[in-house]
């Protein structure tokens, strides 16, 4: 009864800011929006037992990735008013295609079933949480069967960390920086001039 | 109705789903609201994944929602790492006018 009440709240929230993501006037309400999205699918994901991946959810989403929307959308200084002429041009398509996908979502399940023995084929089951947590339970299947998927996520991190900083870097001209080999390759000839200063008369 | 099963987590995710297929046409001209919607398209996928994983009770599905979760972020990132790189060219980054590459 209450876990159908707290289902049914975080799915309604979730399902509302989704509208309001996409039919926000303002980006950073969009970007605000996303992230309660993200708050309530964290609260579906613990209500389904992966309590590890709603804290991943929240800290890596909420944290990361949406904060990184809003500084591009706070930093870049677009016209969003006129960016958004020709909003309502594309809304009858729009609503065509979602349409059809909704109702071929609909669909598919309803006529939708598991195959017989499904449930028992698998070959991993989830242990009791009260005898394994959730995190210890999926660290240990991490580490173990998917320790090479997890390298190659490992990888795509880092593939995207160097290519981001490679496209957004940039040198600027006229910036002092330290430079360590000039500095080690001055000696004294090339940086002290001794001169003869005659009396009275300066240089 | 007051037993949550998985057709309820289902329809969510295919609500959610359908919201961001819907988003990327109705904001076709603003970029950063593109990659949001995909945003949105891949939280219902690991909506599913979880669901599926809780109601099969089998493991995977929340490992392989992890590996999404990853590739989604490092996506976003370099979305972004390239929206901010065009602005800093183009001075916009209406979609319409990303044509660059057009021969």
């Amino acid at each position: 009864m209450i876990q159908a009440l707290v289902f049914y709240m975080f799915a309604a929230i979730t399902v509302a800011s989704g509208v309001m993501v996409i039919s926000a006037r303002n980006p950073v309400h969009a970007v605000l929006y996303l992230i309660l999205a993200f708050f309530n699918a964290a609260g579906l994901f613990l209500l389904c037992g992966a309590e590890f991946l709603a804290m991943v959810l929240v800290v890596v989403y909420v944290g990361a990735v949406a904060v990184l929307f809003l500084f591009v959308v706070m930093l870049l200084d677009i016209n969003f008013v006129k960016i958004r002429e020709g909003f309502l041009q594309y809304l009858p398509t729009g609503a065509l295609i979602g349409l059809v996908l909704l109702v071929e979502l609909v669909l598919v399940f309803g006529s939708w079933s598991f195959a017989p023995g499904a449930p028992l084929s698998v070959g991993t089951h989830t242990p009791d949480p009260s005898v394994v947590t959730n995190t210890d339970a999926l660290g240990r299947l991490i580490y173990t069967d998917y320790v090479y998927l997890f390298q190659a996520a490992g990888l795509a991190l880092l593939v995207a960390m160097i290519g981001t900083i490679m496209l957004t870097h940039r040198s600027r001209g006229g910036v002092k920086k330290q430079n360590i080999a000039r500095q080690n390759a001055r000696t004294k000839e090339t940086s002290v001039e001794l001169r003869k200063v005659p009396n009275r008369g300066g240089i | 109705m007051l037993v949550v099963g998985l057709a309820h987590y289902l329809t969510v995710a295919a609500i959610l789903f359908t919201l961001g297929v819907f988003g990327i046409f109705l904001n076709r001209k603003n970029v950063i609201i593109i990659l949001m919607s995909i945003e949105l398209i891949l939280l219902a996928v690991n909506i599913n994944f979880v669901a599926f994983s809780y109601f099969l009770n089998d493991l995977v599905g929340q490992i392989f929602a992890m590996f999404v979760l990853t590739i989604a972020a490092a996506e976003a990132a370099i979305g972004l790492a390239i929206v901010v790189v065009f602005f800093r060219n183009r001075g916009t980054i209406a979609v319409e006018d990303i044509n660059q590459m057009k021969g």
